[in-house]
């Protein structure tokens, strides 16, 4: 087995012992109808209208999509146009708290008797990748083809995120038991609870709660960024490579979230969906980071107040890890269901671009083995028929060529904007 | 508040930038150059200081000739002055290293697009345009030690009769022959290499199997490798231009290749050719050759389909 590139990076996981705090719940809440991958949702509520925790509140009739449901008790006060950080635009619901938190009569513990029920109860959750992108849950569950291994993703690579982490010691038990559901429900012989190896206390953990079950194996992951993402994954624990232009699921190989899994354990014991998440809050402007589990729907600033921010000292601020996270534009931004960390700073430095110098560090350090230099020039003569040939479209924008560029060019971006000069078939 | 900052992923970056990369090899540079001082006397630190200005006042100008950005503070023109230094006998006089200095910045490297752009090594080539321009001055080497700049001109090693008496082995570690007043001390630029090697600045591909292939085939051919290898420029070639990031190719199996190809060359030069001398050729002629062992040495990318034969 080749060992594939990566990147040694500061962990910086300095909430690693930060047990999850219960954030006060907010005034008000805004609540995208479109936060995850897949066709936003119409809203099913209107201005004025009493909703109820766990009520739906949003839906669509596209098979890809995520229902959307309410995270608080209280008043709708309006159907919002909304601009989500990556640009797009949909429709979110405020929403006005009473503080009373009343469940919604819709919140029942779902009766699964086969697996399209269990696909039916996964939509129902509102659940969705929680590592980042946010992959509908059901969608994932219901392959093309057969899966033999379960691969959990508990590598959480990115600095600073110990949201998966704290899952991990926290609710360990909530994370055994969805991999037994899921198991049981895709009848998945073999399991594989990836953990890098810079989390020692789970891998110990779950070592030892999974002594007496052989279908389950713990693998230890180099700490070499980026271990999380789903090919290197799928390969650092099973051997098994997904091809240019397969999925996971053409290889047997099925990956869900730690977080997303223990969700789905919780949902079918308690019928709650998905309104509720763990983040972590860090950055060198916040004042005290510490993990926070708080309502879909809560700004931004207030949890960056609450952790001892001083906002007038922000300069930079991003939902996620600082490798593949996204720029927060503004503090008043709600959290979505995959936010799995806010970082705010007080600095950051712009710098200049560079001529590269060729050193090659781009080349060392990428996962899938592209020449992001080369790749930078026939970019810039626009060169379509090399950029095929130099395999762009299997950049993952895992960003591991920019940290290193010493001339600081911008080498994931770039290979993005190639992405799009390469005709789709 | 302050406005937010909103740009693409990554939002970290490493702290090695381009002038920290040249300001190591300037390190990896200064034992070879103290052993050349101590070797040759005041006028290594002259005519490396002619060289650094020189090459840094060409750099300045011909960008600000040419409408671009100033790159004076990348320190590259820094490097290329002293590598240039280090490749000239100690006596040339200063107005001959200013032309070289000319040669390697205006005409090898900002004509052809500046730092990481040029094809050919700017050190390598300067001291190859001197030695056809100014064979004489070129090739004026004086005593180890002796200090006299004034004196007739004593053989470097390689240039010595097959009868002469060479120097030994300890003499070429340390430097104590003559030549070119920063090759001697195969020592201090080990030295060097290994620094920048740690630094994980150069890979040891290129110098390993330059140096290792050039041996093998001296071996093979019944000349002494060892003296071949501590002998004249390979050391500093091999490991200060040969590692050059523009010049050679960026994947591991390149520098492979570029770095047989040095040492097969090397050998030919030695060997059969009746030029003592091979080192600055060889990888001149491996740096015209760069891009076609790019085309051949690309990388295995995890998961690719192979490539379709011609494809449109």
């Amino acid at each position: 087995m080749n060992r594939l590139n990566g990147l040694r990076l500061h962990h910086r996981k300095n909430t690693e012992n930060s047990q999850t705090e219960e954030f006060p719940l907010p005034a008000k809440v805004k609540i995208p109808l479109s936060m995850t991958m897949g066709v936003p949702c119409m809203p099913l509520v209107k201005a004025g209208d009493i909703v109820k925790v766990g009520q739906k509140i949003g839906d669509s009739d596209a098979a890809f999509s995520v229902p959307v449901h309410s995270s608080v008790s209280g008043t709708v006060t309006a159907i919002s146009d909304y601009r989500t950080a990556s640009g797009a635009v949909c429709k979110a619901v405020e929403i006005e708290t009473d503080g009373q938190q009343t469940v919604s009569d819709e919140v029942k513990p779902p009766v699964v008797t086969d697996r399209s029920d269990f696909i039916k109860a996964v939509r129902e959750s509102g659940a969705c990748g929680l590592g980042g992108a946010g992959f509908p849950t059901h969608i994932k569950l219901a392959p093309k083809t057969p899966v033999d291994i379960l691969v959990v993703n508990a590598a959480e690579c990115e600095p600073y995120i110990t949201a998966d982490y704290r899952e991990m010691i926290e609710n360990a038990n909530d994370v055994i038991g969805g991999i037994k559901l899921v198991q049981s429900q895709l009848g998945i012989k073999s399991v594989k609870l990836a953990i890098e190896a810079n989390k020692p206390k789970a891998i110990k953990n779950f070592t030892k709660m999974a002594e007496n079950d052989d279908s389950i194996d713990i693998v230890t992951l180099p700490s070499k960024y980026p271990q999380g993402a789903e090919k290197v994954i799928i390969y650092n624990s099973t051997g098994r490579i997904v091809k240019e232009g397969q999925l996971p699921s053409d290889t047997g190989v099925l990956v869900m979230n730690v977080s997303t899994i223990a969700f789905l354990y919780r949902y079918m014991q308690s019928g709650m969906p998905f309104v509720k998440r763990r983040l972590t809050v860090d950055g060198n402007a916040v004042g005290s980071p510490r993990n926070i589990s708080t309502v879909i729907g809560t700004s931004f600033r207030e949890i960056l107040e609450y952790c001892g921010t001083d906002m007038d000292s922000v300069k930079k601020m991003i939902s996620g890890g600082p490798m593949m996270g996204m720029s927060v534009p503004e503090a008043d931004m709600p959290v979505v269901k995959t936010s799995s960390a806010i970082l705010a700073f007080d600095h950051y430095d712009q710098r200049k671009t560079s001529a590269c110098i060729r050193c090659g560090r781009c080349v060392k350090v990428c996962p899938v083995g592209l020449m992001p230099a080369d790749i930078d020039r026939a970019y810039k003569i626009k060169n379509i028929e090399e950029l095929k040939s130099l395999k762009v479209t299997l950049c993952m924008n895992c960003g591991s060529c920019t940290y290193i560029c010493p001339a600081n060019r911008k080498l994931a971006e770039t290979n993005q904007l190639a992405k799009t000069l390469i005709p789709r078939k | 508040m302050n406005k937010l900052i909103v740009s693409p992923s990554p939002h970290d970056e490493n702290y090695m930038k381009t002038s920290g990369i040249m300001l190591n090899v300037i390190i990896a540079l200064i034992p070879a150059l103290c052993v050349g001082c101590y070797i040759f006397g005041w006028r290594v630190i002259t005519l490396t200081a002619v060289c650094i200005a020189s090459c840094m006042i060409f750099e300045y100008l011909s960008r600000r000739l040419m409408k671009r950005s100033n790159t004076i503070t990348d320190l590259s023109a820094v490097v290329t002055g002293v590598l240039l230094a280090m490749n000239l006998p100690v006596t040339l006089p200063y107005w001959m290293a200013v032309i070289g200095c000319f040669v390697a910045i205006v005409i090898v490297k900002q004509l052809f697009g500046g730092l990481g752009q040029n094809f050919a090594n700017p050190a390598i080539t300067a001291r190859i345009v001197l030695m056809v321009s100014f064979p004489k001055a070129m090739t004026h080497w004086i005593q180890p030690a002796s200090y006299d700049y004034d004196a007739v001109s004593s053989a470097t090693p390689l240039a010595m009769g097959k009868d002469a008496e060479l120097p030994s082995y300890i003499d070429l570690l340390l430097g104590n022959v003559g030549g070119c007043l920063g090759e001697t001390c195969a020592l201090a630029l080990l030295a060097g290499g290994l620094y920048l090697a740690a630094k994980k600045i150069i890979s040891l591909a290129a110098p390993v199997s330059f140096i290792g292939s050039l041996a093998v085939l001296m071996a093979i051919a019944g000349e002494d490798p060892l003296y071949h290898i501590l002998a004249g420029g390979v050391f500093l070639g091999a490991f200060f231009m040969a590692t050059d990031y523009a010049t050679t190719p960026i994947t591991f199996k390149g520098k492979i290749v570029f770095g047989l190809g040095c040492g097969i060359i090397t050998f030919v030069i030695r060997h059969f050719g009746s030029y003592p001398e091979g080192v600055s050729f060889s990888i001149l002629l491996m740096n015209i050759l760069t891009p076609y062992i790019e085309q051949v040495t690309r990388t295995k990318i995890f998961g690719a389909k192979e490539a379709e034969k011609n494809e449109g």
